[in-house]
């Protein structure tokens, strides 16, 4: 790792100071991917914030009937609340699709929406790579992209992004809270949190400079039955090739998706359709593959296809 | 050393190790001058307590120290192992305040105050774990490296079942029962490259039945 220095923040607009302060730093609070980058001298910041002191890990009831998960609560933590287990199941269920046991008592709700991709140009050094040097190219397009995206890529980058948390989220309409160093709060949906890579795949959020994510928070829930399944070239501790995050009911089905793109992917529009044949080709709309990873487009209508069943059963 | 046929593994493993820093020297030598600056450039060392196994310990660290070098190269901790060194294999897997975590992914200094269990606090080869003992019973293990690890994470899952915390095979997310497929499941990261996991999952199962 190159060298930084470390502080521990006292509060979240402290923590946001802190890192207007100090332009080459970053937030820490499990670290389970950051130190992964830094170790490999993908991540090098100058000055690290702890941010884990903050009172950020409760989960609690909102006025209007949601939740409102503080930004560092565990990954385990909140697959195991009970109201996420009762109300938000696709929330618990794609949180344990995820990762390792070690991994997840360790990542926190925030640290999973920010974590990178982890296409292997990206990680490779030697390559270039948009993302990890504004410029350099992709070689990934060209390359061994079997598990990239196929949706809302761009000439510059197919990255996808890794996370299952984050396809539930979007399913379940969640609002992400942050502050900047001025003490002004925000609440970002989560559809608009993500951006597409277009010609700058390293700007990956709608976050400024020094924002600090606070909590995320989620509408009252929706009832129905919930579903996340995730296919995966192992049984366990692996990223998704396509995973399906649904919640159906009476007179109503959500779907959203993950390892499609550079961001969870959901197409309201489609919602509306019944049957997988129909819904996987409104999902898949302007999708563009290469011969590695078109496999992915029938595997995507193939899982929706056993979501739809297994809600039918 | 008085008797040398008493050589250990560590002393061989020492030994081997200044030879191949030999080897490598020449290529050292040719680093450019500004890259060897960067990397010598030292932050200021900080001020870390941590209870390993019970015990108060002071240290003194520089920033990027890891919580599995600090156990392994300033306490002198060697149990917990480094196999991939990025949270990949699990044998680095400690206890840090009542929960399993990789070591190698986290900062010494993150840990100011708080409680670690290695390998070394869990057990003593005149008092051994229930889980090392059925680890030895079952044969749950070829060459041991990872070994530590997987002791570390099966104690702690086992805690996180009757925690009724789920799990990707958990049918009911509101009911946990300890099963075979659960294991699997919950163990999956720790890597055992002489693939010892029937024998391990036993070895689980007798700690579990106990």
């Amino acid at each position: 790792m190159r060298p930084f220095t470390y502080e521990r923040a006292a509060s979240a607009q402290a923590a946001a100071q802190a890192a207007v302060a100090y332009p080459n730093s970053k937030f820490i609070a499990g670290g389970t991917n950051l130190l992964d980058l830094m170790k490999l001298q993908i991540e090098t910041p100058t000055h690290l914030i702890d941010v884990n002191h903050l009172g950020l890990d409760r989960i609690e009831k909102t006025p209007d009937g949601g939740l409102r998960i503080g930004a560092h609560v565990r990954n385990t933590d909140l697959a195991a609340d009970k109201v996420v287990r009762r109300d938000y199941a696709v929330l618990s269920r794609a949180l344990v699709s995820g990762a390792s046991g070690q991994l997840r008592n360790k990542a926190t709700t925030a640290g999973n929406l920010l974590q990178r991709t982890r296409c292997p140009y990206f990680y490779d050094m030697s390559k270039p790579c948009n993302k990890r040097k504004p410029g350099s190219g992709c070689a990934a397009i060209g390359g061994f992209n079997r598990n990239l995206a196929i949706l809302g890529a761009s000439d510059a980058c197919i990255a996808t992004h890794p996370s299952d948390m984050a396809v539930a989220m979007r399913l379940l309409d969640a609002r992400v809270e942050t502050v900047d160093s001025h003490g002004v709060t925000r609440a970002v949906p989560i559809a608009q949190f993500h951006r597409l890579p277009g010609d700058t795949p390293h700007i990956e959020t709608v976050l400024q400079p020094g924002e600090l994510i606070t909590a995320v928070s989620l509408p009252k829930p929706l009832g129905g039955r919930h579903f996340y399944r995730k296919v995966r070239d192992r049984a366990s501790y692996a990223f998704a090739n396509v995973s399906v995050a649904a919640v159906i009911g009476d007179g109503f089905q959500h779907f959203a998706f993950g390892g499609l793109a550079h961001k969870p992917w959901r197409v309201e529009v489609a919602e509306g359709f019944s049957g997988a044949d129909a819904i996987a080709e409104a999902v898949l709309s302007g999708a563009r593959t290469t011969p590695h990873n078109v496999f992915k487009t029938v595997l995507t209508r193939r899982t929706l296809g056993a979501v739809l069943r297994e809600a039918r059963a | 050393m008085s008797d040398p046929n008493d050589v250990t593994r560590r002393t061989l493993l020492a030994g081997s190790a200044v030879a191949a820093g030999i080897a490598t020297a020449p290529a050292l030598a040719r680093e450019p001058v500004a890259s060897r600056k960067t990397s010598s450039r030292m932050t200021p060392k900080m001020p870390v307590s941590l209870t390993v196994n019970g015990q108060a310990e002071a240290l003194t660290l520089d920033p990027r120290v890891t919580l599995l070098d600090a156990l392994r190269e300033h306490l002198h901790l060697t149990g917990s192992k480094k196999g991939c060194d990025h949270g990949q294999c699990g044998a680095c897997t400690v206890i840090v305040n009542g929960r399993r975590i990789n070591s190698c992914l986290t900062l010494a200094v993150m840990h100011d105050g708080d409680h670690v269990t290695t390998i070394e606090g869990l057990g003593s080869p005149e008092k051994l774990h229930p889980m090392q003992a059925a680890f030895v019973k079952h044969d749950g293990f070829q060459c041991g490296y990872c070994t530590p690890g997987q002791i570390c994470s099966s104690v702690a899952m086992l805690g996180e079942i009757k925690d009724g915390i789920p799990s990707h095979v958990t049918d009911d997310l509101t009911h946990v029962e300890f099963s075979d497929s659960e294991v699997r499941e919950r163990m999956s990261g720790n890597i055992c490259r002489c693939a010892a996991y029937p024998n391990i999952i036993a070895a689980i199962r007798e700690v579990h039945e106990a």
